[in-house]
């Protein structure tokens, strides 16, 4: 039961002596309930897809034939002229226009998928609606029911996802992610001037060929293998009835059939050498509910693009998940979906890093890579196991990032893990292999991917 | 895309006989077209008109759903576009009577769009003719002056929806000038007020002058009253005839004004910009009273499938087919709202009204319920009040005239009210109210309403441009202000300001240990905030903006 870990922890912590600041943030994630199950599907009830007046259409609604917007790939084979277009608008002096890597969910009926394609707004005056709560805004409704009696419920999370979906919160389809990667990454490569990798040069052969006698062939080839001729040989014979007592074969009477022999022949083997092994690390404990979540994850869908196209498709990525422990999951659909709950112990998620690395000795083959998002909270306040823990992965790792999305009410103060990582002097010991960026919870795509450019710039 | 087979366009010109035979009145040719989905690719971003300029922006995905529908509810989506001939578009594998179906409700589109006179713009002329031209124009500038065209129609249209709709069709409906003195006119409309300032007393002197120097002499009275005012005003003469020399002041919209006045539009490089940005213009003022119909357009469509198509003789068999498809589209949700269904409900209910004479003052002036409930004058006419309403309203005089109690209470509406259930942690729809009142009202701030922004002219003068916007109780979409003030710097040449209003934000409630995002905060939500509005002026100057408290 993680939940009993967490609270041995922080009694553990507790005895060794806490602030009380620290100790409320504790005791409010300890009492947050919560899992990291896949949230369920929003419940389909009154209200949960209300129309307004002007989202009927008569081709949809009297034909069903739905609008059509051109699918991501028939946009994405224009986007090079789009992005020329968005760098020129630059040079003119107009502001940019076309914003990528929003993950979007197309309304057709049937299962919705989690799509990248390029999107921009037509900017006019109009009024905004949005200053009045939620609560104020009311809809039109027919049928039965008395004046204040409830007739339906709506998951307070689903109106935090206009039109996408969010982290941490939707269905989604990975195949659809994989996809889309590549070229998202070459559209951030190019449009905001993301660094290349410095050593994409001297990349050694992605693919390398050795050639083996591997491949078996009937009738002809390099070499005889006799066993397996031998044997084919008395399976034809047992066919034919040409073996009377298995028990005593003599093999002076058997009939060779040309296509008994087989043969080794000698065939090239593809051996696949990935360059780059990419960890990504997010902290999904209770505090990290909302906005630091999307950040985090939407930055790391960014950093994979990134990488996977620079890589040429050779990028290999783990994906790690930690609230006071930390756990490996298989895909970045889990990786992207588990609900926030629970404590927080980034140290969880690096010494799991340094294990996997060793058991599987991936430094002898792999560049790695290794990113961490959090909110900054951290019950390891002083990083006196996370700091052991950095600095081993910083001996092998070509990387290290971390991404600090800071809450908003904590601006202007410096979270746990920032205060210690700056505390460690590690960032200016190994500029090269250590990165931090500290962003505000508010933070927009380019700041986003201004955080990228520091991140891995070299 | 291909026309439509012979024995389908048989079937429509059977459905236009029986149309017309109720009253329907449109023109007789039409276009019928099959679309398949890669047409429906094309034309989807040129909102279903085949010879739409090209914009680059179409070939993106447009983000559209940022606050609710308010912000780009300007995508008619339709089956049918206001052309002359009219064309529709249909799905190669409806069955007869489906196409039946939607023919009737075609039909009651084209005569909703040829005879309401919200659409009387458009009635002259073939908008995708003209379209045709106006794309061949711009691909031309195009080869010619490469990516400024499409700066040009991307600022054109960031101010397009501040088109002069009303100015527009209030020119094309205003009735003969009135003949009578204009000279009259000036004196009491101008001179006194503008140029002499008059006071209130010394001008009902006047008019009591005027009427007694009409009565001594009808025919010589008006004579004999201006004498009296040369007498006194010497200038009067040469003044009234200056006015008389300046062309009438006509109401301009912001774009026609930066047509008009732009210094910048005005140099001979730039002069080529100016029929594109009447063609962005040309092309919203075509679709504005689409959207501004919305609720009677689908009304009127659905109501006259449901009549004409039960009367059909030639689809018996197919009652079950239709009903299933009919209440698939006009049934009410439980909660939001259908423009087909509540559309359809109210002529519906309309009709009735008509029939028992419930529409007259008379009726309005009984108090007594059981009497309310059994009237009946027998009057007739419910179809003539139809076509009334029909030619002559459009979703806001609809909505704010003719749904009344009984309305709401007939088809039992309600306005469907959230709340958040802390405990459960989900929203709660409930019923929050059945007042027709509220229902009205609800509908009411529902409607397309573009912002009213129109140019403060003293305070232009020949230099920055300056906006007024008309405080409707909501803001404009803040982040959206610079980008499209740019535009406008860049049309306009000069500086451009904006006077507008915005919700003064509350100090924020220190949060006691408050995570974000965890349920206590959700609290906050809660607490109904005084709303207080101040007045800022933006000012976009060498493509910066800048921003200040009045």
């Amino acid at each position: 039961m993680p939940l009993l870990e967490a609270e041995k922890l922080y009694a553990r912590l507790k005895a060794a002596g806490l602030s009380t600041e620290l100790e409320q943030k504790i005791r409010c994630e300890l009492a947050a309930a919560g899992s990291h199950d896949f949230p369920q599907p929003p419940a389909r009830t009154a209200g949960a897809q209300a129309r307004g007046l002007y989202d009927y259409h008569d081709l949809d609604v009297l034909q069903r034939l739905t609008a059509m917007q051109g699918s991501a790939s028939a946009n994405i084979r224009s986007i090079d002229e789009l992005l020329e277009r968005d760098r020129q608008r630059e040079q003119d002096g107009f502001p940019r226009k076309i914003s990528v890597g929003r993950l979007i969910k197309p309304g057709k009926r049937g299962k919705e998928k989690v799509v990248i394609v390029p999107t921009t707004v037509e900017e006019k005056f109009l009024h905004d609606s949005a200053f009045r709560s939620e609560e104020e805004r009311s809809n039109g409704g027919s049928g039965e029911g008395e004046e204040g009696e409830v007739i339906g419920e709506q998951p307070v999370r689903e109106e935090e996802r206009p039109g996408g979906s969010g982290p941490g919160q939707g269905e989604g389809d990975s195949h659809e992610m994989e996809s889309n990667a590549y070229d998202l990454g070459r559209i951030l490569t190019e449009k905001f001037k993301l660094p290349n990798l410095k050593d994409k040069g001297k990349k050694r052969s992605l693919t390398r060929y050795t050639y083996d006698l591997t491949d078996r062939h009937r009738g002809f080839g390099q070499l005889l293998d006799k066993k397996a001729t031998l044997r084919k040989i008395l399976e034809t014979n047992l066919h034919l009835g040409n073996v009377p007592d298995v028990g005593h074969i003599d093999p002076s009477r058997f009939l060779v059939a040309p296509g008994d022999k087989v043969y080794r022949v000698l065939s090239p083997e593809k051996d696949y050498e990935s360059q780059a092994m990419v960890f990504f690390l997010r902290d999904y404990s209770g505090s990290m509910e909302g906005q630091s979540t999307v950040l985090v994850v939407s930055q790391h869908v960014m950093i994979y693009s990134w990488l996977v196209y620079q890589y040429a498709m050779q990028v290999e990525t783990r994906f790690i998940l930690h609230d006071t422990q930390a756990k490996e999951v298989p895909d970045f659909y889990t990786y992207y979906n588990s609900k926030v709950a629970g404590g927080t112990q980034a140290s969880s998620a690096f010494t799991l890093v340094n294990e996997i690395v060793e058991r599987e000795n991936l430094i002898r083959d792999y560049n790695i890579y290794v990113f961490h998002g959090t909110d900054g909270d951290d019950w390891d306040h002083d990083g006196a196991q996370c700091i052991p823990q950095l600095k081993k992965l910083l001996s092998y790792a070509s990387r290290v990032g971390i991404t600090i999305a800071q809450h908003a009410h904590e601006e202007g103060q410096r979270t746990e893990v920032e205060k210690y990582v700056r505390a460690s002097g590690l960032l200016e010991d190994k500029p090269k292999l250590l990165r931090m960026d500290v962003m505000r919870e508010d933070a927009d795509e380019p700041r986003l991917i201004e955080g990228i450019k520091a991140l891995i710039s070299e | 895309m291909e026309l439509i087979s012979q024995h389908t366009k048989g079937i429509m010109e059977g459905c236009k006989e029986r149309a017309a035979d109720v009253g329907l009145g449109f023109d007789q040719e039409t276009l019928e077209y099959l679309v398949t989905n890669r047409d429906l690719l094309e034309l989807t971003p040129k909102l279903m008109i085949p010879t739409l300029y090209d914009y680059w922006v179409h070939d993106v995905e447009v983000l559209k759903e940022k606050g609710r529908y308010e912000l780009y509810p300007s995508n008619p989506y339709e089956t049918v576009i206001n052309t002359r001939p009219a064309i529709s578009y249909y799905n190669d594998n409806n069955p007869d009577w489906m196409n039946v179906m939607i023919f009737y409700h075609v039909l009651a589109h084209i005569d909703f769009f040829q005879n309401n006179l919200y659409f009387r713009h458009t009635w002259d002329y073939d908008f995708t003719g003209q379209a045709l031209s106006d794309k061949r124009m711009i691909a031309q500038l195009r080869s010619e002056k490469g990516r400024w065209v499409d700066y040009v129609i991307e600022f054109a249209r960031s101010i397009d929806n501040l088109v002069g709709f009303h100015a527009e069709l209030g020119r094309l409906n205003r009735g003969p000038e009135t003949v009578r003195s204009r000279m009259l006119d000036y004196y009491f409309d101008r001179f006194l007020q503008t140029v002499r300032a008059a006071k209130p007393n010394r001008f009902i002197k006047e008019i009591e002058r005027y009427n007694a120097c009409l009565r001594e002499s009808p025919e010589l009275g008006e004579q004999a009253f201006f004498a009296e005012v040369l007498r006194k005003y010497p200038e009067f003469d040469a003044l009234y005839k200056k006015s008389l020399e300046a062309k009438p002041a006509s109401r301009q919209d912001v774009m026609q004004f930066i047509l008009e006045h732009s210094e910048f539009l005005k140099k001979e490089k730039n002069h080529w910009m100016k029929p594109i940005v009447e063609v962005v213009r040309k092309t919203s003022l075509f679709f504005q009273p689409q959207i501004r119909t919305k609720i009677m357009n689908e009304g009127w469509a659905s109501y006259w499938h449901e009549q004409l198509f039960l009367k059909d003789d030639r689809i018996s068999g197919h009652e079950v087919d239709f009903a299933r498809t009919h209440a698939g589209v006009t049934a009410m949700p439980r909660v939001g709202l259908n423009p087909y269904a509540l559309g359809m409900r109210m002529f519906q209910y309309l009709s009735d009204q008509g029939e028992t004479g419930r529409h007259t003052q008379e009726f309005r002036r009984v108090t007594d319920a059981w009497e309310r409930e059994h009237y009946d004058r027998r009057t007739g006419g419910g179809r003539s009040l139809l076509f009334k309403v029909r030619e002559n309203l459009n979703d806001f005089l609809f909505v704010n005239t003719y749904i009344d109690q009984d309305f709401v209470n007939r088809f039992r509406l309600f306005v469907a009210g959230r709340r958040l259930n802390q405990a459960k942690g989900v929203w709660e729809i409930y019923v929050k109210s059945r007042s027709a009142e509220n229902y009205r009202a609800m509908l009411l701030d529902g409607l397309y309403h573009p912002p009213c922004i129109e140019m403060d002219r003293p305070k232009t003068g020949n230099g920055a441009l300056y906006l007024v916007h008309r405080f409707e109780g909501k803001p404009l979409v803040r982040e959206f202000i610079a980008n499209t003030m740019l535009g406008i710097e860049y049309l306009w040449g000069k500086p451009v300001r904006l006077e507008t209003s915005e919700v003064v934000h509350a100090e924020p409630v220190p949060s006691t240990a408050a995570l974000p995002g965890m349920q206590m905060s959700l609290g906050e939500e809660r607490q109904q905030r005084e709303m207080t509005w101040q007045r800022v002026l933006y000012t976009m100057q060498d493509r910066s903006l800048t921003r200040e408290v009045l």
